[in-house]
């Protein structure tokens, strides 16, 4: 059976999944229970798993991720929900001193397998601090993974696999891809790979690479550079920011020789950085034209009032994908 | 023994607490059975056979040999940077005998003396000091977290392993989590005990307050007049404790573990005792400790009046005392040959183990890693 769902509803469907399936699954953070999140993506976990595994935190990130680093080294399988991403830096200590690192500290004898959710991004006119987009920050710790899908039915798929993997996994939400648009998702299990790239369209003349919620605008960008000249423009959506799929960047702008990287996130050191650095490990000398970037600024994420000036559009984009065609 | 430390009312239109912070009305209990000389408080002696004091002794004084026998190999450049715990026995091993198998073990990094007598080899402390990771783990030692540099991280992490206990119906173990005093002014502390307290889960804090934070004095941590009072704003049981004191420590960890197990939730115990050496090898508290604090300290040491103590009772003797140091002696020489005899590290073990599944970048900079080792070692 297969029914439209949006974002918010995919990755619901794959929390009652996995709930179902492992009775050491539990989601963890504030207002998750009761109130089902402030998006609703915890919706109804509570009424059917019950508040000893649908658990309602005290207001505290980092109490939040420690003990669900102590969970997750007794047995279980913790979810745990930043309500917004703005808020997960009070948490970061204890990633990177100790979810990161107990699997190395311990030479595999204690693992810590859990996720951290937490919606990110901007365009939803939202308050400071519940707009920005900092993949970077997470990306750089070794040890963990980081996942952002783009689409209803990659979001459920990559989060179930997410639940299932053996190591801590930020699992990073557009909240601007929430409820924008509905997706056909199978009510059969699904699982995808985490560090695998997809090529979401094949082409020969150049390759761009987003991620989250700038696949949409890309994907408008995109068709409209192809049906305005005729190109033929491949198009990979990351999914996972870290591990990056260097195999799958590098073969891709070897065939295309051409190449545009969107991000939303401040420019510098982010993944757009690390992409391009892959590709001038693996594939420099393929390239025709330099590699473009199109990025949110090196500046505080700005108030909402300004904020369509300052995220990526499919206009900049646009712009950016006929200037490396033409180069 | 231990006194709720809110002052209780009946209902009846009056309020369940009451609390005159002004007037300071609460009331912190204070808990010795052995004092500096020795003197036994008889009606709370705990009901420990004698195997099991010999033990807690024994284990007291390797521990402090160990620290001995480390601080000589770093001067020598033998070993790395590593904090001792001289002054601390009881409160680490009087906590760590109350323990079972059963129970999760989560330690600061100044618990050697605990980890010897749950278990831990000595051979380990001198790996994880000298820089490998091998020494994090033991035989037995599945419920025993390696230590936390963090100051104060690892309190969260011991009220998620008591979740997981209290969900799973678990309720012959429980988590006994050590603190300093240091980490009672850490947000990851306070989120712990908060946690711990919301939920109810078999969690036990044993804080070592032993006076310094590296250089910052007890009363500079915290205006409080006591670490235990911090458990008032928990609503949790807290009590000090007489940190020198090996039978009050066991005691007061016993009587709270039971609590735990039986599902009345965490307790805090402030251990008052003192750090008789430096922080760390790289301490020099000759430029902050007063010295005559450090002499009246020395005369409360620890492992002095637990041996008045098993004397008087009369399951200890001087020539048990000797036999006892040749053979700790002897151990500590036999783990320093073994770690020192152990060469064959793995160079690119980091690379084994930073996730659980294959990663083909972790795979291609190992290459490159050995790639460069085999260089250099051509190079040279």
């Amino acid at each position: 059976m297969r029914n439209k769902l949006n974002m918010v509803q995919a990755i619901n469907l794959a929390l009652h999944q996995e709930m179902g399936n492992d009775d050491s699954v539990v989601a963890i953070g504030q207002d998750i229970g009761v109130n089902g999140g402030v998006f609703r993506v915890t919706e109804g976990l509570y009424e059917k798993y019950g508040e000893s595994r649908v658990i309602d935190t005290p207001l505290a990130e980092s109490g939040i991720l420690g003990t669900s680093i102590g969970m997750a080294v007794a047995g279980l399988k913790p979810v745990a929900e930043m309500q917004f991403s703005g808020f997960s830096y009070l948490m970061f200590g204890q990633l990177e001193g100790h979810a990161a690192r107990l699997r190395s500290r311990t030479q595999g004898a204690i693992t810590v397998p859990l996720v951290v959710r937490m919606p990110y991004g901007g365009g939803v006119r939202a308050l400071e601090h519940h707009s920005e987009s900092r993949e970077a920050i997470y990306g750089h710790t070794p040890g963990v993974k980081v996942v952002i899908p783009s689409t209803p039915s990659n979001a459920r798929a990559l989060l179930v696999s997410a639940i299932r993997d053996p190591d801590p996994v930020i699992f990073m939400e557009p909240k601007r891809s929430y409820r924008a648009f509905r997706e056909e998702v199978s009510e059969e299990e699904q699982t995808m790979e985490i560090g695998k790239a997809q090529v979401v369209q094949e082409g020969t003349d150049l390759t761009v690479f987003a991620w989250g919620a700038m696949m949409r605008p890309t994907l408008q960008a995109v068709q409209e550079v192809q049906d305005q000249r005729g190109v033929s423009i491949e198009l990979i959506d990351l999914l996972t920011i870290s591990p990056l799929d260097g195999d799958t960047i590098a073969g891709s702008v070897e065939k295309t020789g051409r190449c545009v990287v969107i991000q939303e996130a401040p420019r510098s050191l982010g993944p757009a950085s690390e992409i391009i650095a892959t590709i001038n490990d693996k594939a420099l000398m393929y390239l025709e034209a330099p590699v473009r970037r199109v990025t949110g600024y090196d500046v505080a994420t700005p108030y909402f009032g300004r904020e369509n000036a300052y995220l990526p559009t499919s206009g900049r984009i646009h712009r950016a994908i006929e200037e490396t065609l033409d180069f | 023994m231990i006194v709720n430390t809110c002052e209780q009312h009946a209902a009846g239109g009056k309020p369940a607490y009451e609390l005159d912070l002004r007037e300071r009305t609460f009331k912190i209990s204070h808990l010795q059975i052995l004092d500096e000389k020795g003197n036994l408080d008889a009606e709370r002696e705990p009901n420990l056979s004698a195997e099991d004091l010999i033990k807690l002794y024994r284990t007291m004084v390797l521990a402090r040999a160990v620290d001995d026998r480390l601080l000589k190999l770093q001067r020598q450049g033998r070993i790395g940077t590593f904090p001792l715990c001289t002054g601390q026995e009881a409160a680490s091993c009087g906590p760590a005998l109350a323990m079972t198998p059963k129970d999760w073990f989560v330690g600061s990094f100044r618990e050697l003396a605990g980890r010897l007598l749950r278990g831990e080899p000595i051979e380990n402390g001198f790996l994880v000091f000298n820089g490998y990771e091998e020494g994090n783990t033991f035989p037995g030692g599945e419920r025993t977290l390696p230590i936390s540099i963090i100051i104060g991280a690892q309190a969260l992490h011991a009220v998620g392993i008591a979740y997981a206990m209290k969900i799973r119906g678990e309720t012959d173990s429980a988590v006994v989590c050590f603190v300093g005093d240091g980490a009672t002014s850490q947000g990851d502390f306070h989120e712990a005990m908060n946690f711990a307290s919301v939920w109810q889960v078999p969690v036990v804090f044993v804080c070592a307050n032993n006076q310094w934070a590296i250089s910052l004095p007890r009363e500079k941590q915290t205006h409080s007049q006591t670490l235990a009072q911090k458990a008032i704003a928990y609503d949790m049981p807290g009590i000090q404790v007489d940190g020198n004191d090996a039978l009050a420590m066991y005691q007061a960890t016993k009587e709270a573990l039971d609590r735990a197990r039986a599902g009345e939730g965490p307790t805090f115990i402030e251990g008052v005792t003192y750090r008789l050496m430096m922080h760390t090898t790289s301490d020099d508290p000759s430029r902050y400790q007063p010295p005559e604090q450090l002499e009246a300290w020395q005369g409360r040491d620890p492992l002095v009046r637990f041996k008045s103590y098993l004397e008087a009772k009369g399951i200890w003797n001087d020539k048990q005392q000797a036999a006892m140091e040749v053979e700790i002696k002897q151990e500590i020489e036999d783990a320093v040959k073994a770690f020192e005899a152990k060469t064959d590290f793995k160079p690119d073990t980091p690379f084994d183990h930073v996730f659980g599944t294959e990663v083909p970048k972790i795979e291609e900079q190992r290459a490159e890693f050995l790639h460069h080792l085999r260089e250099e070692s051509t190079d040279a």
